[in-house]
C-alpha cells in the first residue's frame, strides 16, 4: 500500500469537512466555545490539538499490539497527558502571553473527546502511518472550525483580526459599533450552529 | 506473549510511567530558564501597568530599568532592610510569614522626573489568589495608578477587577486621611463610605470585590510606618 493511497487520502481529508469532529460528531465543543473570542488563541489551540492528536495517534498505534487490554484507556491517557504537559511547557517558554490567555484550556486538551475518540476508535486498530494521518486530519478539522468561529467573533466583536484593526475609523464615525455580544460564549454556539446548518444544507447526504 | 496477565500489566504500566516521568522531567528542566525569564518579564509588565505605562510592543526590560530606580526592601517598622532585591520577593511566601518578620518590597520609580512608589499587594478572591500593584504619588497617599490580576476569578464577574473601568476609579483617591492610614474601601455601587475614600465594586463579583478591599487594607496596611514618614 503506497503512502498516499486513496484510502490514506480519505483518512486525512474526510475529517476536514465531511466527517468533521466538531460539526459532524459534535466533539470538543467546550474548548471551541471558550477559546474562540479571538483568533490568536484559537490558532494556537488548534495547532496544539493537531500536534497532540497526531503524535498520540502515532504512539498508540505503534504500541497497540503490546498494550494490555485492561489498562488501555489508562495507557492512552498517560500518553495524551504527557504530550499535553510537554506542549504546555513549550508554550510557557515560547509564547507566554498566549499560554496565560489559554490558561486551563491547554491542560483540558487531555479531556478533549476528539483525542480519546481517535485513539480508541482508530489508532488501536490501524497502522502508524494511517493513524498519524487520521490524527492530523482530525486536528486540522478541529482547528478549521475554531479558526472560522474565532475569525467571525473577533471581526464582529472587536473589529480586529489577530489584534490588527480591520474596520477603519471612518466607519466607526458613521455610527458603526462593535457587537459586544459576539465576545460572549453563547455566540460561539450560535455561529457553530450556523456552520453545521450550512454544512448539512450543502451536503444533504450527511443528514440522518 | 500473554498481554493480559497480571504481571505483564503491572510491568507494562510501571515501565511506561517511568519513561514518561523521565521525559517530562527532562523537558521541564531544559525549558526552566526560558520560563522564569518570561515570568519575570510579565511581572515587570504588571509593575509598569500600575504606573499607567503602555508596554505593548515596547522593550519591557529596557523600559523597566529606565523607570524603576530602586528596588528597596523595607521591614515592618518602615526602615530600609536592603537596597536591592525587592523584585525577587515572592508575595505569597512573605504573606505566609508572621507579620513582624515580613520583608516588604518597595519599588521607587520615576515618571517624567517625579517620584512614584509602587507597593505590591496580595490577597484572596473567591476562587484563588488575587494580587496587584498600587502606585502612589510622592506624598505617599494619592493613588497614581493600580494594577490587579487574579488566578481564576469568574469571567465577566470577579474577573472584571482587571478591567480598565474598575482600575481607573482608583486614580486620585487618597489612602490616608489627616496622616492616618485608612486604605480605600470597595463599596457596592450606590453605597458610600464617609470615613475613607471609596470606589464602586463589581456587581455580581461581591466576594472578589471584598477580597480586593481586604487585600488593600492588609497589604497597604503593612506599609503604615513607611507611609507616615
Amino acid at each position: 500500500m503506497s503512502l498516499f493511497s486513496k484510502e490514506n487520502r480519505e483518512t486525512f481529508f474526510s475529517p476536514l469537512w465531511k466527517n468533521n469532529p466538531v460539526t459532524m460528531q459534535v466533539l470538543g465543543i467546550c474548548s471551541a466555545l471558550a477559546v474562540t473570542a479571538k483568533l490568536e488563541p484559537a490558532l494556537v489551540m488548534g495547532l496544539s490539538v493537531t500536534i497532540i492528536v497526531a503524535v498520540a495517534n502515532l504512539v498508540i498505534s505503534l504500541l497497540r499490539n503490546t498494550i494490555p487490554n485492561r489498562i488501555r484507556i489508562i495507557v492512552q491517557l498517560v500518553v495524551v497527558a504527557a504530550l499535553v504537559t510537554i506542549v504546555s511547557e513549550f508554550l510557557k517558554a515560547f509564547a507566554y502571553d498566549v499560554s496565560v490567555e489559554l490558561s486551563v484550556f491547554i491542560g483540558l486538551i487531555i479531556t478533549n473527546c476528539i483525542l480519546m475518540g481517535r485513539l480508541e476508535a482508530f489508532a488501536m486498530a490501524n497502522g502508524p502511518w494511517a493513524s498519524f494521518l487520521d490524527g492530523l486530519g482530525n486536528g486540522f478539522g478541529y482547528a478549521t472550525i475554531l479558526v472560522i468561529v474565532a475569525a467571525i467573533r473577533e471581526f464582529l466583536g472587536s473589529g480586529t483580526l489577530l489584534g490588527k484593526e480591520i474596520i477603519g475609523k471612518e466607519i466607526y464615525e458613521l455610527g458603526y459599533m462593535n457587537n459586544g455580544l459576539m465576545l460572549l460564549a453563547p455566540m460561539a454556539l450560535i455561529i457553530l450552529g450556523c456552520i453545521i446548518w450550512f454544512q448539512r444544507a450543502k451536503n444533504p447526504e450527511l443528514n440522518d | 506473549m500473554n498481554t493480559n496477565s497480571n504481571t505483564y500489566t503491572i510491568v507494562y504500566a510501571s515501565v511506561m510511567v517511568i519513561i514518561v516521568a523521565f521525559l517530562l522531567a527532562f523537558v521541564s528542566s531544559s525549558l526552566k530558564d526560558k520560563q522564569t525569564a518570561n515570568e519575570e518579564l510579565d511581572k515587570k509588565k504588571q509593575i509598569l501597568a500600575s504606573l499607567n505605562v503602555e508596554t505593548k510592543g515596547a522593550d519591557v526590560a529596557d523600559l523597566y530599568s529606565k523607570i524603576v530606580k530602586k528596588e528597596l526592601i523595607l521591614s515592618v517598622d518602615g526602615t530600609i532592610k536592603a537596597e536591592t532585591g525587592a523584585f525577587a520577593i515572592d508575595s505569597k511566601a512573605e504573606n505566609a510569614k508572621e507579620a513582624k518578620n515580613r520583608s516588604l518590597p518597595l519599588f521607587v520609580c520615576e515618571i517624567d522626573g517625579i517620584t512614584k512608589y509602587v507597593l505590591p499587594v496580595y490577597g484572596a478572591g473567591l476562587w484563588g489568589p488575587i494580587w496587584g500593584y498600587i502606585a502612589l504619588d510622592a506624598d505617599k497617599s494619592t493613588v497614581y495608578g493600580v494594577y490587579f490580576n487574579h488566578k481564576g476569578e469568574t469571567p465577566g464577574l470577579g474577573a472584571e477587577i482587571t478591567s480598565t473601568a474598575f482600575k481607573s476609579q482608583f486614580k486620585g483617591k487618597q489612602i490616608s486621611r489627616e496622616g492616618n492610614f485608612t486604605s480605600i474601601a470597595i463599596v457596592k455601587p450606590g453605597k458610600s463610605d464617609n470615613a475613607r475614600d471609596y470606589v464602586n465594586g463589581i456587581s455580581g463579583g461581591t466576594i472578589t470585590s471584598q477580597g480586593v478591599d481586604a487585600m488593600l487594607q492588609a497589604g497597604l496596611g503593612q506599609y503604615v510606618n513607611f507611609l507616615k514618614k
